[in-house]
């Protein structure tokens, strides 16, 4: 028994996408992008980045629009809390890029979605980044994102859209491997 | 200088089941073998190494596995054993000790120069094998001196390895069965894990590969996989052709104190660092094993061959640390050999002709090679599945040699005419 059922629509131009893969497999130089944000002290921890133009497919290129975030520490930092913690913009960073994932594998594989929620934390030991303990890194300790999905799928089909979403994440290799950071002033 | 038809390089399995088929059809040609038939496995390949397949899969045309333990697995001395058998039973023209040095494009054909003299072919087989140069990434360079380091080839055996710990970085078939055999020598093993491909050796009674190959997997054309780029280059599996029929798996190395840690990301200042997404590499492959398992099922229901085999059952999930391992200094925790376990990459500096792309990689269509009279054999998922085991050259070199026959017979035609 065959039943018409309308096509998987997410929003996500999967053959864009597909097209893409193939043809910078033969144009390698034009899969080089350079990402960039610029950024201005404010006052205390606030600050403003803004997030405007880029590098890619050979040419420099433009968001619609510039984009601005902020920075700042919390009051319990003895701050003014002008705006989220960089640590958690990382945080919210890494939720937009798995969420991107789930949506465009979604589509590919032909699974509607319906709702897709997550919640991200991380743990973090601030005696790191206090000296308070040389033993205590920096960074996140852990970090934990739990999604809420609903689609037309298997409880399998959405572990499998989640655990493909997070083997092409950006974000989640940026925060799970090593790279070389270099910080020089102009 | 001597001319023939097909000149084949290679004397491995591909070359002389394509050399076999080019016999079935009087076709002139000659194989060339830098060393002696089966030459890199007899020198190139890890003592204790056996294939994943089963022996009755070592099939070739005219020729292949007689023994009488059709489920055990080939140790590399016996599949050289038995492919120097072959080559004599279909009395392949093999020319041994004969390097080729270049293969270049020439008016009607190729000319081939080896370190024996050179050839002129209308058609090149390139039989040259796989693995022609193990795979080290970029960051053993930050090891420094006082690791001692192997590779899947240049490894001996644990007493081979300086006293002290060990690091073997991938887990594929080899560094699986190598972090088993150094832990089982009381070594101490930390395995680095990407992105891999879990099998049990036996699903509901038979072997992981008779389901493969009874259920058409390994079947499956390379022109219809999703991406062959990437399936070319997936891993092999975990697995072990062993007396035993034992299942390796990360859950059994974990067993033997195998410490489990993510893809290693970089070295610096000796010490390692490791992927923190190692939960979710082994839950991919967790996931993928279960798919495959499903297809088996199903395939099973449908042949109504359900009864003939054992009930279905699923695998347990993979369990790992909470939190891996990210760090390891080397020195201080008593590692002294780091093996690189990372794979192959095969190497054509000789073959002169431009059918490369950006990464060195042969341009071909199911082996058909982009200028014309050229063809490659015995690569991975080259026309099929199969194609990345020995049991796939006698399909492959069908398919192959008709259509070099084809191309023959045009050649020939258009230089009659010219």
């Amino acid at each position: 028994m065959s039943t018409t059922t309308a096509p998987v629509d997410n929003g996500v131009n999967t053959e864009a996408l597909l097209g893409a893969r193939d043809a910078l497999r033969e144009a390698p130089a034009a899969a080089q992008f350079t990402w960039r944000a610029t950024s201005e002290w404010v006052r205390g921890t606030h600050s403003k980045q803004t997030i405007d133009r880029f590098v890619g497919l050979g040419a420099e290129q433009q968001h619609k629009k510039a984009f601005v975030l902020e920075g700042d520490h919390p009051e319990v930092f003895a701050s003014e809390d002008h705006a989220p913690t960089p640590v958690e913009t990382v945080l919210a960073a890494l939720a937009g890029c798995l969420t991107a994932g789930v949506a465009a594998v979604a589509q590919n594989r032909g699974i509607q979605l319906r709702s897709v929620k997550a919640v991200v934390e991380g743990d973090h030991d601030i005696l790191g980044i206090l000296g308070g303990d040389p033993e205590v890194r920096n960074g996140f300790n852990d970090v934990r994102v739990t999604f809420d999905i609903d689609a037309d799928a298997s409880k399998e089909d959405i572990a499998a859209l989640v655990a493909q979403s997070q083997k092409r994440s950006a974000v989640f290799d940026a925060l799970t491997n090593p790279t070389n950071v270099t910080v020089s002033v102009a | 200088m001597p001319t023939t038809d097909v000149l084949v390089i290679g004397a491995g399995h591909s070359g002389l089941a394509m050399s076999r088929r080019l016999t079935e059809r009087s076709i002139d040609h000659v194989v060339v073998e830098r060393g002696a038939v089966a030459q890199s496995w007899r020198t190139e390949r890890w003592p204790g190494l056996r294939l994943l397949t089963p022996n009755w899969q070592t099939r070739l045309p005219g020729g292949g596995y007689e023994g009488d333990d059709p489920n055990g697995h080939l140790s590399a001395p016996e599949v050289a054993d038995l492919l120097d058998t072959y080559a004599r039973v279909i009395d392949a023209p093999v020319h041994d000790s004969t390097t080729v040095e270049r293969v270049s494009r020439v008016d009607e054909g190729y000319q081939v120069d080896t370190d024996q003299g050179s050839w002129r072919a209308s058609s090149v087989v390139v039989a040259s094998g796989a693995n022609s140069r193990p795979t080290i990434p970029a960051c053993a360079d930050g090891l420094g001196a006082s690791i001692h380091q192997v590779t899947t080839r240049s490894y001996a055996g644990p007493d081979s390895l300086p006293d002290g710990g060990v690091l073997i970085v991938g887990a594929a078939a080899t560094g699986t069965q190598l972090a088993d055999e150094l832990a089982r020598a009381g070594r101490q093993v930390v395995l680095s894990v990407g992105e891999h491909v879990r099998l049990p050796r036996d699903y509901r009674g038979r072997d992981v590969f008779w389901w493969m190959d009874a259920s058409g997997v390994l079947d499956e054309r390379y022109d219809d996989v999703d991406d062959i780029v990437r399936a070319r280059h997936v891993p092999s599996p975990q697995l072990v052709g062993s007396v035993d029929r034992r299942t390796i798996d990360l859950a059994s190395l974990r067993s033997l104190g195998v410490e489990l840690v993510g893809r290693l990301g970089a070295v610096r200042d000796g010490v390692a660092l490791f992927s923190g997404g190692l939960a979710n590499t082994v839950k991919l492959a967790d996931l993928k094993a279960e798919r495959l398992l499903d297809r088996f099922d199903a395939w099973a229901a449908v042949r109504g061959i359900a009864g003939d085999v054992d009930a279905p059952h699923r695998l347990d999930p993979t369990e790992v640390d909470a939190s891996p391992r990210l760090m390891l200094d080397l020195q201080k925790r008593g590692i002294t050999s780091v093996i690189w376990a990372t794979g192959f990459t095969a190497d054509y500096p000789w073959l002169d002709v431009p059918v490369f792309d950006h990464k060195g990689r042969i341009r071909h269509e199911g082996g058909v090679i982009t200028e014309p009279g050229l063809y490659l054999l015995g690569a991975s998922l080259l026309r099929r599945r199969r194609s990345t085991y020995i049991d796939g050259a006698a399909a492959d070199t069908a398919e192959l040699a008709e259509h070099l026959t084809r191309y023959l017979d045009d050649h020939a035609r258009s230089h009659v005419l010219l």
